[in-house]
């Protein structure tokens, strides 16, 4: 298999690597390769970890050697999104005002890649502490989209999503406050899942938003994606806001790939003005799929869909304000402006200030203001109550179906540069993803073919109720077959080479 | 600001009523902090109790300490509170170098314990007289860590070239209970004030929650003190902030009280601030004023979920509850037998459990009292000093107790004993020994003495001659003098009224 | 919903500890206007009848045992640190007392 090892779903190569048909080294080693042949022009990474990685996959060898296979995915490399801790190694969240900083500890999804013998390859790009939908908003500077350089891979998980879609990694771990595993999956053709809120511990992860913020997987198929969630998922004691009850069984579902005798909605608030016609064409198409493979498709109305932004762009900012008012020069990362004589106000301050990026500083400002006593009522208040709204929606909708489908995004990837001064335009991009994490449910992104206007791809959205996650392996599963029967081959294939 | 001389207390209250407000933090004794599992050990090397949660590092997340719930519950209880039946934490956003998150964890609009109340009793001239002090809220939070001001002439915060950080103490439980204003203490204001921290302090010690040592800073008082006409509208208050002893509550609010009048008698306006008791002078000062109002921006902490104590557990709880002081008083005061007067005088002094263990470990309740609420009393107010933190034991006591009923020393030597004690020279035997304080019970020897003394004074001996026997004093105080205290009064009288061949 | 003033921005800067240069104030009193309006749409919704969620999931009372768990060492606590000084973070002065 020597040749394409690179090309290799992740649940491949975990088996080749078990049965010693290649090892954990060779596999990385060709990793690290293809980082090094083409991530100058993909920029997916922010740091390669490559003494840590060929020791882990040594480490993998010398396992099963002793006929000890830890998981799976024992020995299968993955980048990690530059926003979770670990142990050593810089960790940035994409911002210059962490440059340095090397975390004493590892993340709960860090250890338990570990643990499972995942090669943690490095970190990845991201919009500086996920607020974004491009990537363009690093401090490190953009990540490509490997079927179009000139374009945005997504974000703010776009480094994540780039380095599988451009095969320098077959697995990778985004987080998703709004939309960010999801929206880079769908623009660069890839799987991305957002598990149900507590379904994967936050411990490690640099909190955006606390109440909005979950880790999962970003695959290249939809197999992968149930392999890696079950790795990181599960309860852990150290995250309060975690659930204590046993994770679906996402891999069993994602072999069943079955939607026979299923219900699926159809969201009509998440179509029509602002979507792209190629974008509504292949998810109409995919629709059919499904429809020819046994589901029932409905089409249903939740109203309050329309507020989700509004609420999100209060409740996110407001959470994000305080999170991130820990960064301020004192304890680790950037200090600006101590000269022995500044009072420590005014260090905080242009620490801050050079610190932060214009989004983030934006995000701040938006977040301090709709907290402040007079307005918290008016705007974060009644944010909360939209977000009781758009849980009954969703509660309504699943008391007559089983899951709920919609585009993942309005549009297929833009071009770099296009939205990055119009945050309202650049807010859009999270329409129809928003919604989830709002209500804490779970969702899948997953390629459904290229928009014929732009040859680009297009992803659909399947949303099920919270903890029922292995329903949308049995969606996933089913479609990706059954395009894969259709095209003689996964949509990936067909990105250009680099 | 100009500074204006303070009126004496009695005018200031003689023109004004006083409304009080106490706000105490109490860091709870949970051998884990709020959040995570550092330790709270006291006086540890500079962050060595550290971990990414209480250092705020990126990424930690809170989880909250089953103990310290539990803790504010019986506080609450004891405090005579409601205990909500969901309540969540919230974040109190403001950037400060103390704190590794830029917010505090603590409680808003949601406090886990309201509505409570406290009886205080205090001295007047007609007896003891109960005050109700209503407790508004009870809540959760967390504590900071400790600033260390570097550099400049002072140590203190004005004028410091930079400041050094520990955060040991960062996420330490705190439990703060905020009282509703008091009113109608009138002169009893300052007494009130450290009677409702004392009995607190007790609470606290009773439930096992906190080693409440106000010199530690596990109990820190803030106290709110305005002044109006009588009948008038409230004034506007003053904040002094961390009251560290319980002399000290008692002078806050004292301090304040004279230096509001002469404000409002000069005809000024008292200023909303905050203020510092600077402990050597007993006056208090006006913190840096805020250029600008504060606004926290609380919001429900997203990282803990909400608090609902089921009925059950309140009640198991609430089955802990230990014997509220003031019935322990009440049992104390009868297995004495001594008077409600006697017992508060004990309580104002801050003695009572120093005066239960010392009975416990063996010495007569008068005798307990006798020492802990008198000389010892007198020696640590003389030092300034929390009469708990003198270097004298129970045991001590004790033997001094021994003594005096063996005839070894009297009262007065005694006092001599505990200065030796208290000094550092030893047990009472070695302080016995070492400063020659047996009492002189050679009949010879003392006879010698009373001779010498009757020389010197011929007409006063001439007076005792001629029956006069209360002219004795002078004789008996005489041969005490020139014995040192170490003969017996009444020996020294009756031996000299027979050498002179006269009776009582 | 009126228009932010430029002072409340500065307000605002200061609360979040942000030394906006004075261009800043300009482009963030707009671009947070043309956002609020925008978001403003939350006020038509939610009647008061409908309880606020503040947490997705709804979990209670999740607490941990109070048992020591391993601290940092010093050395692990002030890796980082921009400037340290006797086994302690060193910062600037202070000038406001809370
Ligand atoms: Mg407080
Ligand atoms: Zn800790």
């Amino acid at each position: 298999m020597e040749a394409d090892l690179i090309r290799q779903p992740a649940a491949v190569l975990g088996d080749a690597i078990a049965a010693r048909e290649v090892s954990a080294r060779e596999v990385t080693k060709a990793h690290l390769d293809r980082i090094a042949q083409v991530d100058d022009r993909v920029h997916a990474f922010l740091y390669v970890d490559t003494d840590g990685a060929l020791a882990a996959a040594d480490a993998v060898d010398a396992e099963i050697a002793e006929g000890i296979r830890r998981s799976p995915l024992a020995g299968v490399p993955l980048a990690l999104k530059d926003v979770l801790a670990m142990k050593g190694v810089p960790t940035t969240c994409g911002s210059r005002i962490l440059e340095g900083w090397r975390p004493p500890y590892d993340a709960t999804v860090v250890e338990r890649l570990r643990a499972a013998g995942v090669i943690i390859l490095g970190k990845t790009n991201m919009d500086e502490f996920a607020m974004g939908s491009s990537t363009e908003h690093s401090a490190y500077g953009p990540t490509h989209n490997p079927w179009d350089l000139e374009r945005i891979p997504g974000g703010s998980g776009g480094g994540s999503a780039a380095a599988i879609a451009s095969f320098e990694a077959p697995l990778a771990i985004g987080t998703d406050t709004g939309g960010s595993i999801r929206q880079p999956a769908a623009v660069t053709g890839t799987v991305g899942v957002k598990p149900t809120y507590g379904g994967v511990s936050r411990f490690g992860l640099v909190a955006l938003a606390s109440s909005l913020d979950q880790a999962g997987p970003c695959t290249r198929t939809v197999m992968d994606a149930a392999l890696l969630q079950s790795v990181i998922g599960g309860y852990d004691p150290r995250d309060s806001t975690s659930i204590n009850a046993p994770v679906p069984d996402v891999v069993a579902a994602a072999e069943r790939a079955d939607v026979r005798g299923m219900r699926i909605g159809l969201v009509k608030e998440l179509s029509g003005e602002g979507y792209q016609a190629g974008v509504e064409q292949r998810f109409r198409e995919a629709v059919a799929i499904l429809e020819d493979l046994g589901a029932e498709v409905v089409e249903v109305s939740c109203p309050h869909f329309d507020y989700a932004l509004g609420a999100y762009y209060l409740i996110l900012p407001s959470e994000c304000s305080s999170n991130l008012a820990r960064f301020d020069g004192m304890r680790y990362g950037l200090r600006v402006g101590d000269d022995a004589d500044r009072s420590v106000e005014e260090v905080m301050s242009l620490t801050r200030e050079a610190g932060f990026g214009a989004e983030v500083k934006r995000r701040i400002m938006l977040g301090t203001y709709a907290l402040s006593s007079g307005y918290y009522a008016a705007y974060y208040g009644q944010a909360q109550k939209v977000r009781t709204l758009i849980q009954r929606d969703f509660a309504q909708a699943f008391a007559d179906v089983d899951v709920l489908v919609s585009p993942t995004t309005p549009t297929t990837a833009f071009r770099i540069g296009e939205k990055v001064d119009d945050p309202l335009a650049m807010y859009l991009n999270d329409i129809a993803t928003i919604p989830v994490n709002l209500a804490g449910n779970c969702a899948m992104s997953l390629p459904v073919g290229l928009a014929p206007e732009d040859g680009l791809p297009v992803g659909l959205q399947v949303m099920v109720p919270p903890q029922a996650d292995d329903r949308l392996y049995l969606v996933g599963g089913a479609l990706e077959a059954a395009l894969r029967d259709r095209w003689g081959h996964l949509l990936i294939e067909e990105v250009p080479a680099l | 600001m100009s500074t204006v001389t303070p009126i004496p207390f009695d005018d200031a209250i003689a023109t004004f009523d006083p409304v009080i407000g106490l706000e105490v933090h109490v860091e709870l004794g949970t051998r884990t902090k709020m959040f995570c599992g550092c330790p709270t050990d006291f006086g540890a090397e500079p962050n060595t109790q550290v971990c990414p949660v209480c250092l705020g590092l990126p990424g930690s997340l809170p989880v909250a300490n089953a103990k310290a719930i539990e803790s504010i519950i019986r506080i609450g209880l004891a405090l005579n509170c409601d205990i909500v039946e969901w309540c969540r934490m919230a974040r109190k956003n403001y950037f400060y170098p103390d704190m590794p998150k830029d917010y505090q964890v603590s409680q808003y609009d949601e406090p886990i314990c309201i509505n409570g109340y406290l009886d205080v009793t205090v001295d007047t001239d007609e007896g003891p007289r109960v005050f109700r002090v209503d407790i508004e809220r009870v809540h959760m939070e967390e504590d900071t860590g400790k600033l260390t001001h570097a550099g400049g002439a002072t140590g203190r915060i004005h004028g410091a070239d930079y400041s050094l950080v520990d955060y040991n103490r960062a996420g330490i439980p705190l439990v703060e209970i905020v009282t509703k204003p008091v009113v109608g203490t009138g002169a009893l204001a300052p007494a009130v004030a450290r009677a409702y921290v004392t009995e607190l302090r007790d609470i606290m010690r009773g439930l096992g929650v906190s080693d409440v040592k106000m010199e530690e800073g596990s109990l820190r008082c803030d106290a709110n003190v305005s002044l109006n006409r009588p009948g008038a509208e409230w004034g506007t208050r003053s904040e002094t902030k961390n009251v560290n002893s319980l002399r000290s509550v008692e002078r806050a609010v004292r301090s304040e009280i004279e230096r509001q009048a002469a404000v409002l008698l000069a005809g000024d306006r008292v200023v909303q601030e905050t203020r510092h008791l600077h402990e050597d002078t007993g006056v208090t000062t006006p913190g840096r004023s805020k250029e600008h109002a504060e606004d926290y921006r609380y919001f429900p902490e997203p990282d803990l979920v909400p608090i609902a104590p089921s009925r059950e557990w309140v009640d198991e709880l609430r089955a802990t509850l230990p014997e509220q002081p003031s019935a322990r008083r009440a049992r104390l005061a009868q297995a004495w037998g001594i008077s409600d007067f006697d017992m508060q005088a004990l309580v104002h002094a801050g003695v009572l459990d120093l005066v239960e263990e010392s009975v416990a470990a063996g010495v007569a309740p008068e005798a307990a009292r006798k020492w802990w609420g008198g000389e010892l009393t007198r020696v640590a107010n003389e030092r300034g000093v929390d009469v708990a933190t003198l270097s004298v034991s129970h045991g001590d006591i004790l033997r001094v107790e021994e003594l005096i009923a063996s005839g070894a020393i009297n009262d007065k030597l005694a006092r001599q004993v505990f200065e030796g004690v208290l000094a550092g020279e030893g047990a009472p035997d070695d302080v016995v020994t070492a400063r020659g304080l047996a009492v002189v019970s050679d009949d010879g020897a003392l006879l010698a003495a009373i001779d010498e003394a009757l020389a010197a004074q011929p007409d006063v001996t001439e007076k005792i001659r001629s029956g006069k026997v209360q002219a004795a004093g002078a004789i008996v105080g005489a041969v005490m003098k020139s014995t040192r205290g170490q003969a017996d009064a009444a020996k020294v009288r009756a031996l000299l009224l027979e050498r002179l061949g006269v009776s009582e | 919903m009126s228009a932010i003033t430029r002072a409340e921005v500065a307000h605002l800067a200061r609360l979040a500890r942000l030394a906006l240069a004075e261009d800043e104030l300009d482009h963030y009193a707009q671009q947070l206007d043309v956002i609020l309006q925008s978001v403003a749409r939350v006020c038509e919704v939610a009647a008061d009848d409908i309880p606020p969620t503040s947490h997705p999931m709804p979990l209670v009372n999740v607490f941990r045992p109070d048992e020591v768990a391993p601290s940092l060492t010093q050395e692990q606590a002030l890796a980082a640190a921009p400037a340290v000084e006797d086994g302690r973070f060193r910062v600037p002065r202070i000038l406001d007392e809370e």
